[in-house]
């Protein structure tokens, strides 16, 4: 394992600009100085386990969490607009959704236009640094000058249970392999962003149970390395986050657990201890985030890309008995959605009056206008496989051809009841199936089949 | 046989650029795979590239519709229960 090599560091001038307006690198600025996080960063290249990339949530506010992506236009644009409303914006800072460093286009297209816009601001980013060292000149060449790496293990047999996977020289890589990779990584980027004069920052995430004994080591390391400033985060787990620590019940630390690591931290870096663990697209002086308000403003002819998706799926197996039916209904409430438009299709179980809500099943989009329609075949076949244990499908309209292709797969299409209330769309074809299929069974009376059980 | 994006992508882009066919198509943030460029990565590296930077279980399956990211496998949460039959 290669350690850190010796830099030949230069001290900090305590007396920078580059600290004293940075909210990050020093508590007083953090009182006076806004940052501005630009989320431009979607794609990542690793997946850490206190991380879920399908999650967004305008009211939360913790690392990886954005309400949308933006292009390098865009954010620049923003950028302006944030300027007419915080005098005091010193900092531009990338860091995510993804990360950075997996979207250099992007954030270095971004930071062009500032740099000579903006020539008093600071930008930063926020990697995981497996993909720095290639990164080092492109960083400096476009006047970054902050970096923070999260490093939250020195030994390979922890990063593998903090990260389930690194994508490395055309493969998905986990275990051991990916985090020993991971770690080369970060201490080689590590070395040489100080070696070229540039203020780093190391994030450690504490998971309580896992690097709790990690953090001290590494606290040491980069104190010896020259690294400015060391902030050591408490892990945020909630289920509904659907992280791998929140669903699997890992708790991030309480405030003792938290401080007690930080004693043990007494290496030159500076701890940083104000942090509030921000939101990719956060806006404001540290306290005070209000990118609610201010990245609602309108970004002109922007499509601000949304990248929230439902997150509900449930895996489906085999076709359950009583009458499993698919529904392409966006709202929930009714049938309003036409078939080749669907997303998704809500799968239900209706057992007489009883109607069970199975989950959702997310498809490829089989109808998506002229230019696409040389794959619609395909596309369609894989829709009607994933939709192959239901009886039948409801929804508001559906073309000819998948008609006919679902009659041949003995799935019944049904049409009948577009902009019907959802429930009772259900009721009343599970009846209609369950009379085509039944042998002799007296006929249901056509009223009084009632709502869900 | 070329492989197919469901609505479970979120639009990350990871996979766009390191696509050796070009085969990934963006319109209006919804992905798609070019059935005519798609080769699976045959020839390229073990698994297709795309399957191999997914983040999102289930986002990216074949035309049988079986994802080659199944539940559990990038995530390490256990799936869910499979329905009762």
């Amino acid at each position: 394992m290669s350690m850190v090599q010796e830099s030949g560091c230069r001290p900090i001038q305590p007396n920078n600009a580059r600290i004293e307006e940075h909210p990050c690198y020093s508590e007083g600025a953090s009182h006076r100085y806004a940052r501005m996080h630009l989320p431009v960063a979607p794609a990542c290249n690793m997946q850490c386990r206190y991380c879920n990339r399908k999650f967004d949530c305008s009211n939360e506010s913790r690392p990886g969490v954005v309400s949308g992506v933006l292009n390098p236009d865009q954010a620049v644009k923003r950028a302006w607009e944030a300027r007419q409303r915080l005098p005091h914006l010193r900092v531009i800072g990338f860091a995510g959704p993804g990360d950075p460093l997996a979207n250099r286009e992007r954030v270095f297209a971004t930071c062009k236009p500032l740099r000579s816009s903006f020539p008093d601001w600071h930008l930063c980013l926020s990697t995981n640094g497996l993909c720095l060292p290639e990164s080092v000149n492109a960083i400096l060449d476009h006047g970054i000058q902050h970096v923070t790496i999260t490093l939250n293990a020195l030994d390979p047999e922890v990063g593998a249970a903090i990260y389930s996977w690194i994508f490395w020289n055309k493969k998905r890589r986990r275990g051991v392999e990916a985090a020993h990779i991971l770690l080369e990584q970060q201490l080689a980027g590590l070395s040489a962003l100080i070696a070229r004069g540039v203020l780093v920052k190391i994030n450690s995430v504490l998971i309580p149970g896992v690097n709790d004994r990690q953090i001290p080591e590494i606290n040491r390391l980069v104190s010896e390395a020259g690294v400015f400033s060391h902030n050591i985060m408490p892990l945020i787990s909630a289920p509904e986050h659907g992280t791998y620590y929140g669903v699997m019940g890992i708790p991030g630390p309480n405030e003792a657990q938290l401080q007690q690591v930080r004693s043990q931290c007494g290496g030159a870096a500076k701890l940083m201890t104000h942090c509030r663990q921000c939101r990719a697209d956060a806006v404001g002086l540290l306290e005070q985030d209000r990118q609610a308000e201010l990245n609602r403003s309108p970004v002109e002819d922007s499509r601000v890309i949304p990248i929230h998706r439902p997150t509900r799926r449930d895996p489906v197996a085999n076709p359950p008995s009583p009458v499993v039916l698919a529904v392409a209904s966006q709202s929930g409430e009714r049938v309003d959605t036409h078939f080749g438009h669907a997303a998704f299709f809500r799968i239900y179980r209706v057992t007489g009056a009883q109607i069970e809500h199975l989950g959702e099943r997310f498809v490829p989009r089989y109808c998506q206008g002229d230019d696409q329609c040389e794959d619609k075949d395909h596309t369609l076949k894989a829709v009607l496989n994933l939709l192959n244990d239901c009886q039948g499908v409801i929804c508001a309209r559906i073309g000819f051809v998948p008609w006919q292709e679902l009659l041949e797969r003995g799935i019944e299409p049904v049409n009948s009841h577009a902009d019907r209330p959802v429930l009772e769309a259900l009721s009343h074809t599970a009846r209609l199936l369950q009379d085509k299929h039944a042998i002799p069974t007296p006929k249901v009376a056509a009223a009084g089949m009632k709502g869900r059980g | 046989m070329a492989l197919i994006i469901t609505a479970e992508c979120i639009a990350c882009w990871a996979c766009e650029p390191i696509c050796p066919n070009a085969a990934i198509r963006v319109k209006n943030e919804v992905f798609r795979i070019d059935k005519k460029s798609c080769t699976r990565c045959e020839g390229y590296g073990d698994l297709p590239q795309c399957v191999e930077i997914c983040p999102v279980e289930g986002a990216i399956i074949d035309d049988e519709g079986t994802a080659m990211n199944p539940p559990g496998s990038l995530t390490g949460i256990p799936p869910r229960e499979p329905l009762p039959a």
